[in-house]
């Protein structure tokens, strides 16, 4: 008995607690903004997004930012079929443009960042991998992204500048799984972003491809107008715009656009 | 047995379940009706035509049959280990063996690659040796499937052997049946109907897998890309494709459950 008053009494402090810190939270913080912001991002932005978050969240206290990391075609079927999401970070403005063509967005997506593509090759460079010409080579693993998902659209037409027919031994589903079979030794080179081998840290060594064959992804962002939470929506977006937001861009080896 | 039960169980049950099955019935049937609205019927006999799906449904019924044939070969005796001997260790080597169905698939496919693939532990040395590379072939699809999938059968098999009467075993032992006689001669006709189940289990497991398959082996027409795959693969570029490949998927494994359990599996 005396156990179960006891237990009554804390539910009641606890109670008192998380009301009293509502209150404290909806009325803090240094701009209206509150609650939680959905973000949706492809997976080639996941590192970059994660320090975005954090610095967003550090300037506006009590908001958090909910991140939904994936491959951008996957995020955006997401969103068609009504996903409750705030914000999209697309790798493609193509993959973004079903979006915009929905209505699901205010007006046309804003490039955000661009980021140039490189070959991956496991650390050490066991294969001997020198450029692109060798992702014609049958004896070699190669992996590209697949058709459909940005990095796998970039990656051909990387190809075909170059003029070479990839030997392709497997098409990822995002650019993440490409790199995981990368570093794992499994495949022997792939093209990916840039960032990439700059975020996995010596984990897989990138070799340059020539400007001629080089192609810029184009990084779009929108604030997805069915969201819960369009007034937070809208304030992440312009951080991810200004100054600061690009700096931490630049940081990961993004080029402003 | 059944027979001889008692009129009382074929009468009416309570409202609540009668309440609570209907909205399984429901919840199970939703997604099924999702698909036949949003199916391009028109087209969907060119769509399931295309040599995308004519491979992934080639690769996909190799894999699946590979994985149930090997699933019963080592799962069998697996499944009788488990029930018969007591040894020392032997719930952490039940929990081993059914550790697949609680791990995430892209989990247990990274796994595999970090121990079979061409720097795995294993990988590496049989790489040195031989040049067989698992990963991007069709043996690591099989490998892929049959580590999700064998645990349905181990389990199922394992159930039925433990039990069953082994009185009969007994006696066939004592009337001077060797081991492997009284195990082909009773046992396994004992407990065939469950091995068929898990038989079945394990198929439809295998069919369907598409985590473990895509991390373990990667994703090419014709080499590895299941039919699971190519739904995945079909949803970013071809959405009325990936649609047309889900309900071939539905379509094969409703025929066979269904057929398959009114056959052979009442006890299922």
């Amino acid at each position: 008995m005396a156990r179960r008053r006891l237990r009554n009494g804390q539910l009641r402090v606890a109670f008192g607690v998380a009301v009293i810190g509502f209150l404290l939270a909806s009325c803090g913080g240094s701009s209206d903004v509150s609650d939680e912001i959905r973000v949706s991002a492809a997976s080639s932005l996941g590192e970059v997004f994660i320090e975005l978050e954090s610095a967003f969240e550090a300037a506006n206290p009590g908001v958090d930012v909910v991140l939904n990391l994936g491959g951008s075609a996957l995020l955006r079927e997401q969103i068609l079929a009504g996903a409750p999401v705030d914000v999209f970070a697309s790798a493609s403005a193509d993959t973004m443009a079903p979006i915009v063509d929905a209505g699901l967005s205010e007006g046309s997506a804003t490039v955000f960042a661009q980021g140039f593509l490189a070959i991956a090759v496991p650390a050490g460079n066991p294969a001997n991998i020198d450029g692109l010409v060798d992702f014609g080579n049958e004896e070699l693993l190669i992996g590209l992204c697949d058709i459909g998902v940005p990095c796998g659209e970039y990656g051909r037409q990387v190809m075909s500048r170059a003029g070479v027919k990839p030997a392709i031994d497997t098409n990822e589903p995002n650019v993440r799984s490409l790199l995981t079979k990368i570093e794992a030794g499994e495949l022997d080179a792939g093209i990916v972003y840039m960032t990439d081998v700059i975020a996995a840290n010596a984990r897989v060594e990138g070799i340059e491809i020539p400007d001629a064959a080089n192609v810029a992804a184009e990084y779009s962002i929108a604030f997805i107008t069915e969201g819960p939470n369009n007034e937070g929506a809208k304030v992440f977006v312009e951080f991810v715009l200004s100054e600061f937001g690009q700096m931490i861009l630049a940081g990961q080896g993004f080029v402003t656009p | 047995m059944s027979r001889r039960q008692p009129r009382i169980a074929q009468s009416r049950p309570p409202i609540v379940f009668s309440v609570l099955a209907a909205l399984g019935v429901v919840f199970f049937l939703l997604p099924l009706i999702g698909l036949l609205v949003r199916t391009p019927w028109s087209d969907l006999v060119s769509l399931l035509a295309s040599d995308v799906v004519i491979d992934a449904l080639v690769l996909s019924a190799i894999a699946s049959v590979a994985a149930v044939i090997i699933s019963t070969i080592v799962g069998v005796p697996l499944a009788w280990v488990l029930a018969r001997l007591e040894f020392r260790g032997r719930s952490l080597v039940r929990g081993l063996v059914l550790a697949p169905l609680v791990l995430p698939p892209v989990v247990g496919g990274a796994a595999l690659l970090f121990a079979l693939g061409r720097r795995g532990v294993v990988g590496e040395p049989l790489y040195d040796a031989t040049g067989l590379v698992l990963p991007f072939s069709i043996w690591g699809v099989v490998v892929a499937v049959t580590f999700v999938s064998m645990p349905f059968l181990i389990l199922t098999v394992e159930g039925a052997l433990r039990n069953m009467d082994s009185r009969f075993e007994g006696a066939a032992a004592s009337l001077g049946a060797g081991r492997w006689t009284v195990f082909r001669r009773v046992t396994l006709p004992m407990i065939g109907p469950s091995l068929a189940a898990g038989m079945i289990l394990t198929w439809s497991r295998a069919i369907g897998e598409f985590g473990a398959t895509v991390t373990f082996a990667g994703n090419l027409q014709g080499e590895t890309q299941t039919l699971p795959l190519a739904v995945f693969v079909a949803l970013e570029s071809n959405r009325d494709a990936a649609i047309a490949l889900s309900l071939l998927m539905v379509a094969i494994s409703l025929t066979v459950l269904v057929l398959l359990r009114d056959r052979w599996l009442r006890s299922l």
